[in-house]
């Protein structure tokens, strides 16, 4: 073991409270001041009201901005579902020339910084599908999302491929399955739990981007990280915004439960 | 042959999508880089200019803030760095086991908890009626207000978990025995952490390093909103994409020079093959 003196064990503990605090009171400071009355969010809080989770739930424009947000994480964890498992199965099984590459463009769009994807993604609908009639509209999105979703499909899916046995497909194809039985009775049951678990955080990823969304949206469509930014960017911005960051803080813990659980899954298997 | 039709089968729609809209859209820019925004219609013209690379050197705002944003980023990645290193260190050596196993989802959390929630968040904490001037004005320390600083404590505390995650890691997977080893040895603990354990767990700090580097670098809804008036280079791509797309685009090629060089240097030391 690492044998440090007291006053250093203190010194690194005092860091560790120091970095705890710094992570969590900014997040604790945005749920009690969705209970704050006051119109701008300001410290200490003088009186409490439910002003403006009332105003939050009754809002259309909040309504429309998270059906916005679950139509294009839904859409693009769709498509990052089926390229990233089909990727993960060609990198996984075979070999063959520029292997690296693909492994590397499936990083790349989240290894660029989102402003060059979205500007990149931006600059193709608008100066050349459109001169020539093609109107990508709400699509662009959907397309936008899903390319820098499918690595997150990839990486789990991939993952547990690697630890998959050949021998009970080779099992199955010797007692005469077609090939499409052995991938739906055998092969798919193996790697569901990987497969739902990339589903969820490509569809999280989806959720919370900002960037990309903002040069791919078109005009006058919200999403619910747009909503947000629009109402930041406003000089006195409205206490519903802490409101709606409580939510999207409360539906955060939910792909962590889900991880913790099917990670739990695949514990109680092996 | 049935296996290359196979791999034919498998890649074929995937290489499709990344190639065809997405390497495809990449390289579009890279070349409107080169064109030209007639000043009066602002329509893009194609042809081949280095003016607008040009612009970015001559233009005194422009290249300062390229300099700025590289320095912001480097700033990040120190930070998280000096952050990761003493956390992991407490977590994986010093903390029992239920504090390590809390400690592990405690840093863990925040990654999911958004990212616009984590920067009005910091807007929340840092505004000048906020709650870090209420707590520490009465021992006589005003917070840095919206400034470069807020900036970089805001991008450290959006990608800390990026570095934090693999540093811890890295640091639970040393054999035990190396620590008994080097106390034996004569060395105290200062020394071990120097000698031992920050050379083993270099290639977990490199690939962490990549994403808060990376990440910072293309960053500017930070500082548009906890700021004030710094600029990032993706402040001046977004600025310019709807008036003068060629120069947001000549923009964008600079923080995908910076990456690649930055990966380019970090790739001899054996990192990117452990990501």
């Amino acid at each position: 073991m690492l044998r440090l003196s007291r006053g250093a064990r203190i010194g690194l503990g005092t860091i560790v409270t120091v970095v705890l605090v710094f992570m969590y009171v900014p997040l604790l400071l945005v749920v009690l001041n969705s209970f704050n009355a006051a119109r701008i969010a300001s410290w200490p809080i003088r009186d409490f009201s439910l002003e403006w989770w009332g105003k939050a739930f009754a809002s259309e424009p909040i309504r429309a901005a998270l059906l916005n947000s679950v139509l294009v994480g839904l859409g693009a964890t769709a498509v990052a579902l089926v390229l990233g498992t089909l990727v993960a199965f060609a990198l996984q099984r075979h070999s063959f020339f520029g292997k690296q590459s693909v492994s590397l463009l499936i990083v790349l769009p989240i290894a660029l910084p989102g402003v060059v994807t979205g500007v990149a993604l931006n600059n193709t609908y608008n100066q050349l599908l459109e001169p020539i009639g093609i109107q990508v509209g709400y699509f662009g999105m959907i397309i936008a999302h899903a390319t820098f979703c499918i690595v997150m499909v990839f990486n789990n899916v991939f993952a547990r491929l690697r630890r998959l046995s050949p021998n009970v497909e080779e099992a199955s194809r010797d007692l005469g399955a077609t090939p499409w039985q052995t991938f739906r009775l055998v092969t798919f049951p193996q790697f569901r739990s990987a497969f739902i678990a990339g589903g969820i955080l490509a569809f999280a990823l989806s959720f919370d981007e900002v960037v990309v969304t903002i040069f791919t949206a078109p005009a006058g469509v919200d999403t619910l990280p747009l909503w947000m930014m629009n109402q930041m960017a406003r000089p006195n911005e409205a206490s519903t915004v802490n409101v709606v960051a409580t939510i999207v803080i409360l539906f955060s813990l939910l792909p962590v439960w889900a991880s913790q659980r099917l990670g739990r899954e695949i514990g109680d298997r092996n | 042959m049935k296996r290359r039709t196979q791999l034919a089968g498998l890649l074929a729609l995937p290489m499709f999508w990344l190639v065809g809209i997405y390497i495809f859209s990449l390289i579009m820019l890279l070349a409107t880089a080169f064109w030209t925004t007639d000043p009066f219609t602002s329509k893009v013209k194609p042809g081949f200019t280095l003016r607008n690379f040009e612009q970015l050197i001559v233009n005194p705002a422009y290249l300062s803030t390229a300099v700025r944003t590289l320095l912001i980023a480097l700033a990040v990645t120190a930070l998280c760095m000096l952050i990761s290193v003493p956390l992991g260190i407490f977590m994986a050596k010093i903390a029992k086991p239920w504090l390590r196993g809390l400690l592990a989802v405690a840093i863990t959390l925040p990654l999911w908890a958004g990212y616009l929630v984590k920067i009005l968040a910091m807007r929340v904490t840092f505004t000048d009626e906020g709650f870090f001037n209420w707590a520490l004005g009465p021992f006589g320390i005003t917070g840095p207000s919206f400034s470069v600083t807020t900036v970089i404590l805001t991008l450290t505390y959006l990608w800390l978990p990026y570095m934090a995650i693999p540093v811890y890691t890295a640091i639970r997977q040393l054999p035990a025995n190396l620590f008994d080893a080097s106390a034996d040895l004569g060395a105290g603990a200062w020394r071990t952490i120097r000698t031992i354990v920050l050379p083993l767990i270099k290639p977990a700090i490199i690939a962490g390093s990549i994403f808060t580097f990376s990440l910072s670098l293309g960053d500017y809804i930070a500082a548009k909103f906890v700021g004030g008036s710094t600029q990032m280079i993706g402040s001046i791509i977004a600025s310019n994409i709807n008036l003068n797309p060629p120069v947001a685009a000549a923009f964008a090629v600079v923080p995908i020079a910076f990456v690649v060089v930055y990966l380019l240097s970090v790739q001899r030391t054996g990192a990117l093959e452990r990501m």
